[in-house]
């Protein structure tokens, strides 16, 4: 089918593009920007005056809680959350039951988000087997099943040793490695950032060191092994100046940030709300703060919505009490597009963030509107106020604190390799 | 779905109290109003004819998920001076335990037509969280959550301290030990920012006395001589057994050679200095026999004051309830 998408504003980072010009489509890829290649006879026109054209956006965190989870959201609900959120790309977490730790598993999760039809998905497989940090899992077989990447996710090893001898083993292979730096020891028992506010509230703490000492723990072994390495979820301002000097020191490894550790701190326990209840916690202005300069400085590459669903009564007890996470993959532009206010953010850094840079850490064929690519866009009204309401999400996800804000911004369509997914009414 | 803060939650459109959840955001005039009503009940209890019908017709329903028999005797009692009928349910060994929630425990007692629940909880902002999801009509009385907060507790050693000095202008306050894990702590030393003391200590080791508290107005103290130097008032607090588990202590006669309360430590703090201890005490632990029963502690004066305290808070917050209800009630009558 041949489509042209005329009269929108074209914004596409990765080649540099911000202009009002027409988008060509043909037999799910991008055929031409600007004008008509020779010979095109148009099926379809649209007209998107008055809307942006956005390359879909990848999103590293997604959970989709299929298989086992059901409870909290399936392939098909949650796949369809995130394209109403223009998330064309995502990546989802190892922790289903069972674990993404067979090539079996990591099949099932792709089979059903094909036949659900919505975005593509790229499970992460299990470092360890059982993701119980002993035994390796068979890092071949699951890479080439479908996974994109390996991690442990924000499961303890038993050992350092055994997390050397891992990415040794996915070095060998040339195998990415995503790790969630966590000391368990330090963190174990708390519910948010150690500070003021937790002592207040009598919270227990999640001390900073907890991330830190594990940082700089796994890039020692990075340096090391040699292997191909992914930062995820970073929290404090240590573990971005971190980052920067293992980049200025020339080791190749990326990291990714969720975006409510960019929009909220710490201060906000003071409700006591388990909407706020994530891991890693809130912490405090200075590590959010400089959170964003590290979007800014491209020390941080990548934002995700670390989408978590959950069941009503997972938030329905005492703060710490409540499971940790937030559902809010259907909101994540708006909600993004608060930083060029909130934290001096450009456009164009902040799209790279949710397109091609998260694209660029996993190595994935994504996140750019390139002649050849597949048509995956988003049509994204910058200017539209509304209202996300807990009747009208899509998620199966009970828990965000965000239902009943007013947003400025709203992704209208979704287009996924040339076909509309999504649009909304 | 956003939730409100405790302290405002705790209020009603007149700014009286129609739960008790935390002293965090209570000024100095509510304070007080809690300190003087406690004193009128005090008088009372000497009398011999101890009971006043202010909650009579009312539920009062001892909610303790945690076990405390001191704590919630007082409640009792205080409850039953005050005429209310008096339900105590120890849910540890109840429903919960049968993987019945806790939002379900509650509906059911609610459905019984409740007026107050006296909470107490291991996590901190239990009481809280029990006030947003009960109905509005049933007042909540924080008996402590978790590390978070114990206010009741607070009131009645301000109401010690202010029997003993007079009030508490220039007084200084040494609260010693376990801090970390205190919420008795935690809502003294608001109580006392709030009623103006000139200083509040801190004393222990780092491993118990986390720096962030000198945020919260506290002068904070790893020399206890340096504590006790001239202070006016002494809390001692309880020491878990369990805390050498987690090696924030490396044993209890370390701990009581370096912070422990005795006759030679004691005579640091000002010559007319008074003991507290919100109880139950280690003998030999935190505090020395001798001192615990000596002419300086005033530790069972505040078991007495406690019973006063809790039914002034009681009876404030039954008040308020009604106070918003008939507000409400005529909003609705306006509406129509």
């Amino acid at each position: 089918m041949k489509l042209r998408i005329q009269n929108g504003r074209l914004i596409d980072p990765s080649q540099d593009i911000d202009a009002v010009i027409d988008l060509f489509i043909d037999n799910q890829k991008i055929v031409a920007l600007g004008d008509a290649p020779e010979g095109f006879e148009e099926a379809d026109v649209m007209d998107a005056a008055g809307q942006w054209i956005l390359p879909g956006l990848v999103d590293l965190a997604v959970s989709l809680r299929e298989p086992g989870l059901t409870q909290k959201g399936s392939i098909a609900t949650e796949g369809r959350a995130a394209v109403s959120g223009g998330v064309t790309t995502l990546v989802c977490p190892p922790n289903t039951r069972p674990i993404v730790d067979t090539p079996a598993v990591a099949a099932l999760i792709q089979d059903k988000a094909d036949d659900a039809g919505m975005a593509n998905v790229f499970p992460l497989g299990a470092l360890t087997q059982g993701l119980e940090g002993a035994q390796l899992s068979n890092m071949v077989a699951l890479t080439e099943a479908g996974c994109i990447a390996l991690s442990n996710h924000r499961h303890p090893m038993v050992s350092t040793k055994v997390l050397a001898r891992a990415l040794e083993y996915a070095a060998t292979h040339d195998l990415l490695v995503v790790f969630h730096p966590d000391e368990p020891s330090l963190s174990e028992g708390g519910c948010a950032h150690e500070g003021l506010m937790s002592t207040i509230h009598g919270l227990a703490g999640i001390p900073e060191e907890a991330e830190t000492i594990a940082l700089m723990r796994d890039l020692l072994l990075v340096e090391k092994t040699g292997v191909r390495a992914h930062f995820a979820r970073l929290s404090c301002a240590k573990s971005v100046e971190m980052m920067a000097d293992a980049k200025a020191s020339g080791l190749n490894v990326t990291a990714d940030v969720a975006l409510h550790n960019l929009l909220l701190n710490d201060q906000i326990l003071n409700r006591f709300d388990g909407h706020y209840h994530v891991l890693p916690p809130l912490r405090s202005e200075e590590d959010r703060l400089t959170l964003i300069e590290g979007i800014k400085s491209g020390v941080i590459t990548a934002i995700c919505s670390d989408h978590q669903p959950h069941e009503k009564m997972a938030k329905i007890a005492p703060f710490a009490a409540t499971e940790p996470g937030m559902a809010n993959v259907e909101i994540l532009l708006p909600l993004a597009m608060q930083l060029m206010d909130e934290g001096d953010v450009d456009l164009t850094t902040l799209l790279t963030c949710l397109t091609s840079g998260p694209a660029a850490c996993f190595g994935l064929e994504a996140g750019s509107l390139s002649v050849g690519s597949f048509a995956d866009f988003i049509v994204f009204d910058s200017t539209a106020r509304w209202v996300w309401t807990y009747e009208g999400r899509k998620t199966k996800g009970h828990n965000s604190p965000y239902f009943g804000d007013e947003l400025v911004g709203r992704v209208m369509q979704t287009f996924i390799s040339g076909q509309r997914v999504y649009q909304a009414v | 779905m956003m939730r409100s803060e405790p302290r405002a939650l705790q209020l009603n459109e007149h700014g009286q109290l129609k739960h008790f959840l935390t002293l965090d955001g209570l000024d100095k005039t509510i304070l007080t109003e809690i300190l003087d009503r406690a004193d009128s009940f005090l008088s009372m209890g000497e009398q011999s004819v101890k009971k006043v019908p202010l909650l009579r017709g009312k539920t009062v329903v001892n909610l303790f998920f945690e076990n405390s028999t001191r704590t919630r005797t007082t409640f009792e009692l205080a409850a039953k001076r005050l005429s209310a009928d008096v339900i105590n349910l120890n849910i540890e060994t109840s429903a919960t335990s049968k993987g019945e929630s806790l939002l379900d425990t509650l509906k059911n007692l609610e459905a019984m037509q409740s007026d107050m629940f006296i909470v107490r909880h291991s996590d901190s902002g239990a009481a809280h969280f029990i006030a947003e999801h009960c109905t509005p009509n049933v007042a909540i009385i924080n008996a402590g959550d978790g590390r978070h907060a114990h206010p009741t507790q607070a009131m009645l050693d301000m109401l010690t301290i202010r029997r003993h000095k007079g009030g508490f202008d220039g007084l200084k306050v040494a609260i010693v030990g376990d801090i970390l894990h205190s919420r008795v702590a935690r809502s003294q030393l608001q109580a006392l920012t709030t009623l103006g003391v000139s200083e509040v200590r801190l004393v222990g080791p780092k491993t118990l006395v986390p720096s962030f508290f000198a945020d919260m107005g506290a002068t904070i103290c790893h020399d206890l001589e340096v504590g006790l130097k001239e202070v006016d008032v002494i809390v001692m607090l309880r020491l878990q057994k369990e805390r050498m588990k987690g090696a924030l202590l490396p044993s209890e006669s370390e701990f009581y050679r370096l912070y422990g309360l005795t006759e030679e430590t004691l005579a640091w703090a000002k010559s007319d200095a008074i003991v507290m201890h919100p109880g139950p005490i280690n003998r030999g632990v935190e505090i020395s026999s001798e001192v615990a029963d000596g002419t300086h502690s005033v530790i069972l004066n505040q078991v007495t004051n406690g019973i006063a305290v809790r039914m002034a808070v009681m009876s404030m917050a039954m008040s308020g309830q009604v106070q918003s209800q008939n507000d409400d009630e005529s909003v609705a009558r306006e509406g129509k």
